[in-house]
């Protein structure tokens, strides 16, 4: 069984190294699936396993008004961040993966610059800026604010997918006589369309999972879901968050694996 | 001169001209074409994030008086809470790193031998933790690591201790929760170049005659250190600014500067000082990840690009 590598070491001799991995993947899943466990529990004692199963905590978290007014902003949010982020983002990739404009490497630093700034900055830096034009606490300037924080993965998935697409079929449709936006649209589109929905799924999940920038600039009645669990757990430990988190972890998973099928087939 | 030499002395001469610059005003419109395309997105990303970093760092320029005086910076070396807060966010960043790479190089060596099947498996387990959101993953070691959490709970029902220990709300607990969401940053990038190294090399050593210890030393480890290297930059980046985790898991106990910077802005709205808190941690984290591509000519961002 030394086949896969070709090296004669047999898989027995790596016994020791597989059992460090596989203690490393526990550590790196075992809280997930705890905080799954426990969400079913009967008991506000944090008991593991739990003693008694019950619904009790997904009660608790659908019939708050502001757990759920919270989670309503978020998925709006969250859905308008797509909305916005995919199409720019795609655009932005198109342009950069033709890489015949002079400054390609300023403008790729910038678009991904939300990647590396401190979002804690970005954070403060937001919220001082809206203070001056209106924008804190409002549906508009989350959208915009969790744009930019979606963009750089837009780009990023885009761009993977159009570097293994081949430019010159879109010339040759147009040199067939399609428009540049029909030649876009019937030709290059379809091929990298798997990409652009993985972007689009990466900008949903990471406009529904932002916390820092969030902090900053929601609140009242445009309070997210993840202020609002921030706020939460700095007071006590409520297991409706058991509950939330369960939720949240079940959304991670299917997107995750939508946007695998997506990018499999791609 | 019949009309047609001149026609014909039309297209040797000036005629080549004027195709070129057709050319060129093409070429022209092209590039303005793919700005316009650009221009949205980075209007957005300057409206938001350019322009009020900018401003920040005007505004870290000026004392509470308004003059202008480098004094929010002096304060980071005169007043013992802030270097204090320095001290701490390095322990932490220079810890969860090292604790990262032990845990993380293992694994990463571990998925780049396993058959593509069986890793893509065990990657999920990396990848998944990496999409599910820092507050759920910071509840989660909460839950596991309080006084009356479950870690805690089954050492006393095992009789191991008698008294509870104090796992989170301290230095300790910081270090587990962002030890378990960093890693994945390291181990993507380092499973990515590990991929890359060719198994041919390793084959030629050991028909030289080395050892398995002895190939993996003098083989494989060496050419699996630049991937060791960005995850290692990338970790330590996020580390010296993060800031769900302490704040919620330090227990008021353990402020990094992420922290410090929250609370100058808005508990005591000191705007001055929370920028000069930001430009500077902004200029460490620039240089770091300079550094680190002028040392190695890789973009660390692409680590990004991995998930």
């Amino acid at each position: 069984m030394s086949g896969d590598i070709g090296l004669p070491i047999s898989h027995r001799q790596r016994l020791w190294l597989y059992g460090l991995g596989g203690l490393v993947l526990l550590f790196l899943i075992a809280p997930s699936i705890i905080i799954v466990i426990m969400s079913f529990s009967d008991s506000t004692l944090l008991q593991f396993p739990p003693q008694q199963w019950s619904l009790r905590w997904y009660q608790s978290y659908f019939q708050s008004l502001e757990w759920r007014d919270a989670t309503i902003v978020s998925v709006k949010v969250a859905i308008m961040t797509a909305l916005v982020a995919t199409p720019l983002g795609t655009a932005a990739a198109y342009a950069i993966n033709r890489g015949t404009l002079r400054f390609n490497g300023t403008i790729n630093a910038l678009l991904t610059a939300s990647l590396i700034i401190p979002v804690i900055l970005v954070g403060i830096g937001t919220f001082f800026l809206y203070a001056r034009i209106g924008l804190n606490n409002t549906l508009t300037g989350l959208v915009i604010a969790h744009t930019v924080q979606a963009l750089p993965l837009v780009v990023l998935t885009v761009l993977s997918g159009l570097r293994s697409y081949d430019m010159n079929q879109e010339r040759v449709a147009r040199s067939l006589g399609a428009g540049r936006i029909a030649a876009f649209w019937q030709v290059t589109m379809p091929q990298i369309r798997f990409s652009i929905v993985s972007g689009a799924l990466f900008a949903f999940i990471t406009s529904f999972d932002e916390v820092v920038v969030s902090l900053f600039i929601s609140g009242g009645e445009t309070t997210t879901l993840t202020r609002r669990m921030f706020n939460a757990l700095r007071d006590q430990i409520d297991p409706t968050i058991a509950a939330i988190s369960t939720c949240l972890i079940v959304l991670s998973v299917l997107l995750l694996s939508l946007a695998q099928i997506f990018g499999r087939r791609h | 001169m019949s009309a047609q030499s001149l026609l014909l002395k039309e297209a040797a001469g000036p005629g080549q001209d004027l195709n070129a610059q057709a050319l060129r005003a093409d070429a022209r419109r092209e590039s303005l074409r793919l700005l316009a395309l650009l221009a949205p997105s980075l209007f957005l990303v300057c409206a938001i994030i350019i322009v009020p970093i900018g401003w920040l760092f005007w505004l870290s320029l000026f004392d509470e008086t308004g003059a202008f005086s480098a004094a929010n910076y002096a304060r980071f070396f005169e007043q013992a809470s802030y270097i204090k807060t320095f001290i701490t966010t390095f322990k932490v960043a220079f810890i969860v790193t090292g604790a990262c790479v032990l845990l993380g190089y293992p694994l990463a060596y571990m998925l780049s031998q396993l058959p593509r099947r069986a890793a893509s498996i065990c990657l999920i387990f990396v990848i998944l933790p990496f999409w599910t959101s820092v507050l759920v993953r910071t509840y989660a070691w909460l839950v596991i690591l309080q006084r009356k959490g479950l870690i805690n709970s089954w050492l006393i029902d095992l009789g191991v201790i008698s008294q509870p220990l104090s796992l989170a709300n301290n230095f300790s607990g910081v270090v587990i929760g962002m030890t378990h969401i960093l890693l994945p940053f390291l181990v993507l990038p380092l499973y990515a170049s590990m991929k890359t190294i060719d198994t041919d090399c390793l084959r030629a050593g050991m028909n030289l005659g080395a050892g398995p210890a002895a190939t993996f030393r003098q083989i494989f480890f060496p050419l699996s250190l630049p991937g060791l290297a960005s995850g290692v930059v990338i970790v330590f980046v996020l580390c010296l600014g993060f800031f769900v985790t302490p704040a919620l898991m330090g227990g008021g106990k353990v402020v990094m500067w992420a922290m410090r910077m929250e609370q100058t802005t808005s508990l005591y709205s000191n705007w001055g000082a929370g920028a000069a808190l930001g430009v500077v941690l902004l200029v460490v984290t620039l240089a770091l990840l300079g550094l680190f591509q002028w040392l190695l000519g890789a973009r660390a961002t692409g680590v990004w690009s991995s998930r």
